[in-house]
């Protein structure tokens, strides 16, 4: 970890008296192994003070669902670059609602065309990240749009 | 690995393209006192080099294309001699979709077949399995039977066009169905040529594409090895990858180095099995990422070259020059595609492509710009392919052979990036062999270790990438390919209808028999060959073996 890094962290243990840590769940459904990109969200969210469940790879919308609902998490990552993502997205969240989860921030990284982004969106997608979107830039996204949710960090 | 060190080629340039032209003397000697140069995996980089650079005999360690150490390359007349064979690499959909694709970069001039498979044949899973659903015929084509093997090379001389196919874990599977194929075609396995994949080490370090625990799946990738040397002379049984090892952040060293000790590590045991080294090793073959920093990546396959020659002869006892020549083949690196400004993408594909051909590739994929944001169009396809035919027929590169050979620099990055793979060799042989530290995570963690260094350095613009974080402007949209979702219907009828149609009797018979040879310690490869016969599914077969073997969970570093 770079010191800046360090640094940001121990600043967010001392906010973290009151607030507590987002928590993020990391998912990497599907077949294919193209890990890079999780693993260096799943760091970099980890560095900016998230706590970061990384779920490892080839996990069915069944397992996610239920990573997301036992840790309680306030956002998911979904990684994806199989090109099944409008098959495997919108059974994630049809099963997060089937279990009334509706106060989790989704987002989804990958490869994903343009015209697929604007239909993930209206499934209930926030945001949506393809090659090449700075780290701090999800950073922030996440941290904005959790504190935006209803529940209370 | 090498220190997070900062500032890259050019990097921090501070220059925007109005001030170049203003450099007054006096900055510009600033400016270098300041910056720190290095090529794009960390390495420093001086001023200039000379003689004093390059250090060694040069007989010994640079010598005579086509003669040990290979150095220069791994035959004497090089592309004046023959081409490099421009294979590009394809599959989506069914496999009619794949095989007329095939024909269409055969009748524009390409020289071999790539044929890139699905995700749930990759992993071992039929079509219509629901681990499947969503993701049949996406990445690549679906192939679950005989039946869909026949179809995908129907209309090909596989005596004639030498065909390679990228597949792992399953490779067994997919070698039986071809040399069946081959057999419809009255082809015998001994006139087939080609390469399949079969590198299963880097699939545990990099693309995590298995189907069995690392031993049970390092015995298969044996039992492959040795029936292709009973009865496949003119067939590569590994394809030692170092593609997707990059792919998945490694340095230009971590790529070297890894992918050789997975080499040594089958050569290891195909000579535990009792096979002898010149009979196996004239046929294996490499294969190599071709990144954006150029010359570091032309010293890579020039390290690469030497070091597998010394170890082959000094370490493995091999005695013939062909078990001590590397050969590979290359691809362009994705991971350098961007989604932004795709059309930039070509150029980016050319330079890269440029440095395959003079680090003396044997074989050659150049991607399509449109391959950071789907598979590519045929239009993309076609200006990739005439990407490798300018290089070849245009810019006179391939006139004379290691054009760069003797170049200062370039044999001093060629020491320095062999000596960083014999420090890790060294470092992996602490931990007790590459088996040993895939399982305790080492290369996984390397490789992690330098994709989160690189992303760093381009969140900080400390390392530039033109449309990425330089340059950035609103976006070119160009066509894509879609796969039409009804293509995986279709693939699960054609499975249900072979699976309808052939003996069930005989294929638990099979089954059985596999198991048995899988529990006995048997040579796979036959009882595999004789299920596809009976058209059992790769997916029953890879279960039956799942029952014996077991399966393999990865614990996850980051």
């Amino acid at each position: 970890m770079s010191s800046e890094a360090a640094a940001s962290k121990s600043t967010e243990a001392l906010s973290g008296t009151i607030d507590r840590k987002i928590r993020v769940v990391v998912a990497k459904p599907g077949l294919d192994g193209h890990d890079r990109g999780a693993k260096i969200i799943a760091r970099a969210l980890r560095d900016a003070g998230m706590e970061v469940i990384y779920t490892g790879l080839h996990q069915t919308p069944e397992q996610i669902a239920e990573t997301t609902i036992q840790e309680d998490a306030d956002a998911i990552g979904i990684s994806i670059l199989s090109g099944a993502h409008m098959t495997l997205v919108p059974k994630i969240v049809e099963l997060l609602e089937a279990q009334g989860v509706d106060d989790v921030l989704l987002t989804v990284g990958g490869t994903i065309p343009k015209r697929d982004i604007e239909e993930l969106k209206k499934l209930g997608v926030s945001g949506v990240f393809t090659p090449g979107t700075p780290t701090d830039e999800i950073v922030e996204f996440i941290r904005d749009g959790v504190k935006g949710r209803s529940r209370e960090i | 690995m090498e220190p997070a060190s900062t500032p890259a080629t050019g990097k921090k340039a501070d220059v925007g393209e109005t001030e170049v032209a203003a450099t007054d003397a006096a900055a510009e000697r600033d400016r270098s006192a300041e910056q720190e140069f290095t090529t794009m995996s960390g390495k420093a980089i001086r001023a200039k080099y000379g003689p004093e650079d390059v250090k060694g005999e040069h007989a010994d360690k640079v010598g005579e294309p086509g003669q040990y150490p290979f150095t220069r390359g791994p035959y004497e007349s090089m592309y004046r001699g023959r081409n490099w064979t421009m294979r590009q690499f394809a599959g989506f959909g069914t496999v009619e979709e794949t095989n007329e694709r095939f024909h269409y970069l055969l009748e524009h001039g390409q020289t071999g077949l790539s044929t890139a498979f699905d995700m749930p044949t990759l992993m071992g899973y039929d079509s219509d399995h629901p681990r499947s659903l969503g993701e049949v015929g996406r990445e690549g084509v679906a192939v679950d039977t005989l039946d869909d093997m026949e179809r995908l090379y129907q209309g090909i001389p596989l005596d004639k066009v030498s065909t390679s196919m990228t597949i792992n874990a399953p490779a067994a599977m997919l070698l039986a169905f071809y040399v069946l194929v081959g057999e419809r075609h009255g082809v015998t396995p001994d006139r087939l040529a080609g390469t399949i994949q079969t590198d299963i080490l880097k699939e545990y370090i990099a693309q995590k594409e298995w189907c069995f625990p690392v031993e049970p799946a390092m015995r298969l990738v044996t039992d492959m090895v040795e029936y292709c040397t009973d009865h496949m002379p003119r067939f590569h049984p590994i394809s030692i990858s170092g593609y997707h090892i990059r792919e998945a952040g490694a340095t230009a060293a971590q790529e070297l180095a890894f992918t050789l000790k997975n080499g040594f590590t089958y050569v290891e045991r195909a000579i535990e099995r009792g096979i002898d080294v010149d009979a196996f090793a004239p046929r294996l073959s490499f294969f190599f990422n071709a990144h954006i920093d150029f010359f570091e990546e032309i010293a890579k396959y020039r390290a690469a070259r030497r070091i597998w020659a010394r170890e082959m002869k000094e370490t493995y006892g091999a005695k013939k020059p062909e078990s001590m020549r590397l050969r590979f083949h290359t691809q362009t690196a994705g991971v350098s595609l961007t989604a932004q400004q795709p059309l930039n993408n070509i150029v980016r594909t050319a330079i890269e492509a440029l440095a395959g051909v003079l680090g003396g590739t044997q074989s050659l994929h150049t991607n399509s710009f449109d391959e950071a944001l789907a598979l590519p169009t045929e239009e993309a396809v076609r200006v990739a392919l005439r990407t490798q035919q300018i290089i070849k027929e245009e810019t006179g590169v391939t006139n004379t052979v290691d054009p760069l050979g003797g170049s200062w620099f370039v044999e001093s990055l060629t020491d320095e990036l062999e000596a960083e793979a014999y420090d890790y060799f060294r470092r992996i042989d602490e931990l007790g062999g590459m088996v040993e530290a895939v399982r305790q995570n080492f290369p996984q963690r390397e490789i992690g270790e330098a994709a989160f260094t690189f992303q760093r350095e381009l969140d900080d613009k400390d390392r530039l990438i033109v449309g990425v974080n330089s340059h950035v402007h609103d976006e070119e949209e160009v066509p894509l390919l879609h796969i039409d979702p009804a293509l995986e219907a279709k693939q699960v009828e054609r499975l249900l209808k072979t699976k309808a149609e052939r003996s069930q009797s005989e294929v638990d018979a099979a089954l059985a028999e596999l198991k048995r040879v899988a529990e006995a310690d048997g040579n796979m490869m036959y009882p595999i060959i004789e299920a596809a016969r009976a058209r059992t599914t790769e997916g029953e077969m890879i279960i039956a073996l799942q029952d014996v073997f077991g399966t393999y969970t990865e614990t996850p570093v980051f």
